[in-house]
């Protein structure tokens, strides 16, 4: 069985659908991160380990109603209590959050206050099946290690990519990875779903990923311009993909179906986490055929306008 | 070749063999529940799968800073009255910087004495200075003295907590320094859903010392105030007192802030019962140093009293009948439960600071065990996609990267019992995602000896061009990403550790098997093929 055998797209010629395409998204995504952070002071829904407070999950032995929940941790004088309704509704799960202490020494009293609120007043039985308590003190060192996490990727790929291409390439490769975490996370933004640091941890795995995925193209690029320097660039460019197109869809097609199970099987807790792969593998794949590649050749046109040399440095061996 | 090939074959399955003994070590049976015993045993679940309890704790050093200046306050008003220099008051000026002590009214004819008293005693510790016109002396104790005390105290707590958590009864209980912050500690229990329980055990590790009492009892802090004219001094404080537990009406005392012996100079401590008055006892031996300071002070003080203080709290006040030397009595009305546990404090050495809660994660067994099968069956679900997947699309190869996948999660699984690490649930989705990403070089691999075959190779020579081609990249994509799972596992929390981990292994476990194993079987399959006939793919 083959797909994509003898694929013979016009990729560049459709660079403007790919540019609305991913301005669409893109700006949907700042627009919700905006609105959100106009109404929280931060531009996506954080998760307990940044925000810090107090989180139990509870599950009951009847259905759960939020609002009388919500009269026993009033009664309780637990003001300020979040109560939402977590993973499926047969689960009969409710996550309720307090907001952060600051008064370190009496960090754990929320989880019992909850407690006892739903002892008191709501008539329920029920067991306590995760509590996580995060004071100021941790939440500012979660902060500081998911930063320097993040930029010590960030430096990590930049110095991979300035040994493996020359300028132009990587200057395109790190646009297509900025804009795909601009999308992954604005899509987080606009579902409405928790930044936690294990998400973060899914997205750093996904810029690397994402970059593989755009230097198999490259690569094929670098190839095809070491083999024949006379073809026009946006014809060459678009050869490239389609000759790796086969297994660029592939590779990627089949993680993406792994991490599909994931998200559809592997329970609440990961959700966020496997959400942020699955949305994250799918753009990522596309950017490296849609803002990737035109972008190495509006580059390369700009540069043939303003005179200067018009050949794109080539592979120096081959590759796949 | 055909030698060559045998030979090859022997490595992948003695590899396949090591690597199962990884996973289940020797089994005592082949049931499924045997296997199951056997893979519990092997391979180190983490919390968030075991259920238990995960926190963090902040120990407040500034306390074991202060005191030790309280000591150093009461030494230096005991060695400048036996020298016979006059002071106006020896005290800590700054209630935020414990680690000040200022000497006040100091006359000009004194004032060198006292300085080069000082000097020669507490020089190496604290730094001296001249203030208020040379009529006081201030101490601030040395930066290196400091940080040391605070990592004692440190060391000192985590060793307490590791004693009371031991009786917890806790199976593979972790009590560590947290790397992330100054001064805190982790504290990790799996297997344990009742956080009151750690919370008494590890709070109660109260602090406990025996001040000497100046004054009491009053019936609170006015009229203990009034009694001292409206100020108490700096070297004294005020507790309350209400019974052993809380049973009686509150009082208050005026005690020494300085204690005449703290938690870590109890050696042991037993519950008993006094011979004379059948009352319940708790006897308790000091260390051989802590006994020496205190029977110089009981024998100089017979008859006055002294406050068993527990958490800021006196518990029991007691009179000095004679001097005592490092064994003693504590008598008071205690129930059987108060003695023992009082014993148990005392023995197990209180801490030496207070602890602060940071972080507490509790994750109930029930929600650890659907964890663990949520993402066991994501996997086993990923897994049969691709299997079935790449049987279709590239059909007798499909076999071949199939087989490659199995062993690759067996290595994988292997590594994980070998090297005794923990296995998160991100972990698990480490496992999903090497499962995707490892059957990508297959692809590669295949890719490249379809487009060799159409370009008219034959099977054997488009078999070799497709591995030669591929290395390079398949190394090239493994690097990148397992850079960013290096990068993960240092700034990681435990569970993102986990998925760190698993990536890692199972992408150098692909290494092995989509290059070297898949290469063997294609030769393995290749020697079968008749002349002209090509490689199903």
């Amino acid at each position: 069985m083959e797909l994509f055998h003898g694929a013979n797209v016009d990729w560049l010629g459709k660079k403007w659908y790919f540019l609305a395409f991913s301005m669409i998204f893109s700006v949907a995504g700042i627009i919700s991160m905006a609105i959100h952070w106009s109404h929280t002071g931060s531009p996506v829904p954080l998760g307990i380990d940044f925000r810090g407070g107090t989180e139990v999950q509870v599950q009951f032995a009847q259905p759960p109603d939020i609002d009388a929940i919500r009269k026993a941790a009033d009664a309780a004088g637990l003001n300020g209590a979040s109560i939402v309704n977590y993973d499926v509704p047969a689960n009969h799960e409710v996550l309720i959050s307090l907001p952060e202490q600051t008064n370190e020494s009496a960090l754990d009293v929320g989880r019992q206050r909850i407690e006892d609120a739903l002892h008191a007043h709501y008539n329920n039985p029920f067991n306590v099946r995760n509590v996580q308590v995060v004071g100021p003190t941790v939440g500012k060192q979660l902060e500081r290690q998911a930063g320097l996490a993040t930029l010590y990727s960030m430096i990590g790929m930049l110095i991979y990519l300035w040994f493996r291409f020359q300028l132009i390439y990587g200057v395109a490769a790190v646009v297509a990875c900025f804009h795909d975490t601009l999308i992954t996370v604005g899509a987080f933004a606009l579902t409405g779903q928790e930044i936690s640091l294990t998400v973060i941890a899914a997205i750093l795995t996904l810029v690397g990923y994402s970059m593989n995925d755009t230097i198999v193209v490259f690569d094929r690029i670098r190839e095809n311009l070491r083999i024949s320097r006379r073809e026009p660039l946006p014809v060459l460019v678009n050869r490239s993909i389609n000759q790796t197109l086969s297994r660029t869809v592939l590779t990627s097609g089949l993680t993406f179906l792994t991490v599909l199970s994931l998200y559809i099987f592997g329970g609440e807790v990961l959700k966020g986490f496997s959400f942020a792969l699955v949305v994250g593998i799918l753009i990522g794949t596309y950017s490296s055929i849609a803002v990737a590649a035109p972008m190495l050749v509006a580059y390369q046109e700009w540069r043939a306008k303003k005179g200067s040399s018009t050949t794109l440095p080539a592979a120096k061996r081959s590759r796949v | 070749m055909k030698k060559n090939l045998k030979s090859r074959i022997a490595i992948i399955i003695a590899v396949l063999l090591i690597f199962t003994y990884g996973i289940f070590g020797i089994p005592s049976g082949f049931s499924g529940n045997d296997l199951k015993a056997a893979l519990t045993k092997r391979i180190h679940l983490g919390l968030d799968l075991q259920g238990g309890v995960h926190l963090i704790l902040q120990v407040v050093v500034s306390e074991a800073v202060g005191d030790e200046t309280d000591s150093t306050v009461a030494r230096i008003q005991q060695d400048l009255k036996t020298a016979n220099l006059s002071f106006s008051q020896v005290y800590k000026p700054d209630p935020t910087k414990p680690e000040l002590v200022k000497v006040e009214g100091l006359t000009p004819a004194n004032a060198n004495a006292v300085r080069s008293l000082l000097d020669s005693k507490y020089a190496n510790d604290y730094d001296l200075n001249s203030a208020d016109n040379d009529t006081a002396l201030t101490l601030a104790m040395k930066p290196t003295v400091e940080k040391a005390l605070e990592e004692k105290t440190v060391q000192q707590a985590i060793e307490t907590i590791n004693d009371r958590v031991n009786s917890l009864g806790v199976s593979e209980p972790r009590v560590a320094p947290y790397s992330l912050g100054a001064n805190q500690i982790l504290v990790e229990l799996p297997g344990i859903s009742d956080l009151d329980q750690v919370k008494n055990a590890i709070q109660s590790t109260a602090r406990l010392e025996i001040h000497p009492v100046v004054g009491g009892p009053y019936q609170d802090e006015q009229g203990a105030l009034a009694a001292n004219n409206g100020a108490i001094p700096p070297d004294e404080q005020l507790a309350h007192y209400a019974g052993m537990n809380g049973s009686q009406a509150d009082s208050v005392y005026v005690l020494q802030r300085a204690p005449i012996v703290s938690g870590s100079d109890f050696r042991s401590a037993e519950p008993g019962t006094n011979q004379n008055t059948g009352q319940r006892i708790v006897q308790f031996t000091l260390t051989d140093e802590a006994g020496n300071r205190f029977y110089e002070y009981t024998s100089q003080n017979v008859g006055k009293y002294m406050a068993v203080v527990m958490g800021g709290r006196v518990r029991e006040v007691a009179s000095i009948k004679e001097p005592i030397h490092d064994t003693g009595e504590i008598e008071g009305a205690f129930s059987q439960d108060e003695v023992t546990m009082l014993s148990k404090l005392l023995r197990t050495g209180a801490l030496p600071a207070s602890l602060n809660f940071l972080e507490d994660r509790t994750v109930g067994a029930s929600l650890g065990a659907d964890s663990i099968r949520e993402g066991v069956t994501a996997a086993i679900v990923g897994v049969l996609v691709v299997m079935a997947f790449m049987l279709v699309y590239y059909r007798g190869s499909g076999v071949n990267a199939d087989l490659a996948l199995f062993l690759n999660l067996v290595i994988l699984l292997g590594f994980m019992g070998f090297s005794q690490a923990t296995l998160t649930l991100p972990g698990i989705a480490g496992v999903i995602l090497t499962i995707g990403m490892g059957v990508d070089s297959n692809v590669l691999i295949f890719e490249r000896i379809r487009e060799e075959i159409r370009a008219g190779k034959a099977a054997s020579a488009a078999v070799d061009q497709g591995f030669a081609h591929a290395w390079v990249t398949i190394v090239d994509t493994h690097v990148t990403t397992i850079v960013s799972a290096a990068i993960l596992f240092l700034f990681g929390s435990g569970p993102v550790k986990g998925f760190a981990v698993t990536l890692t292994f199972g992408l150098a476990a692909n290494l092995f098997t989509a290059v070297y194993v898949s290469r063997v079987i294609f030769e393995a399959h290749l020697n079968k093929l008749k002349a002209g006939e090509m490689v199903s793919i």
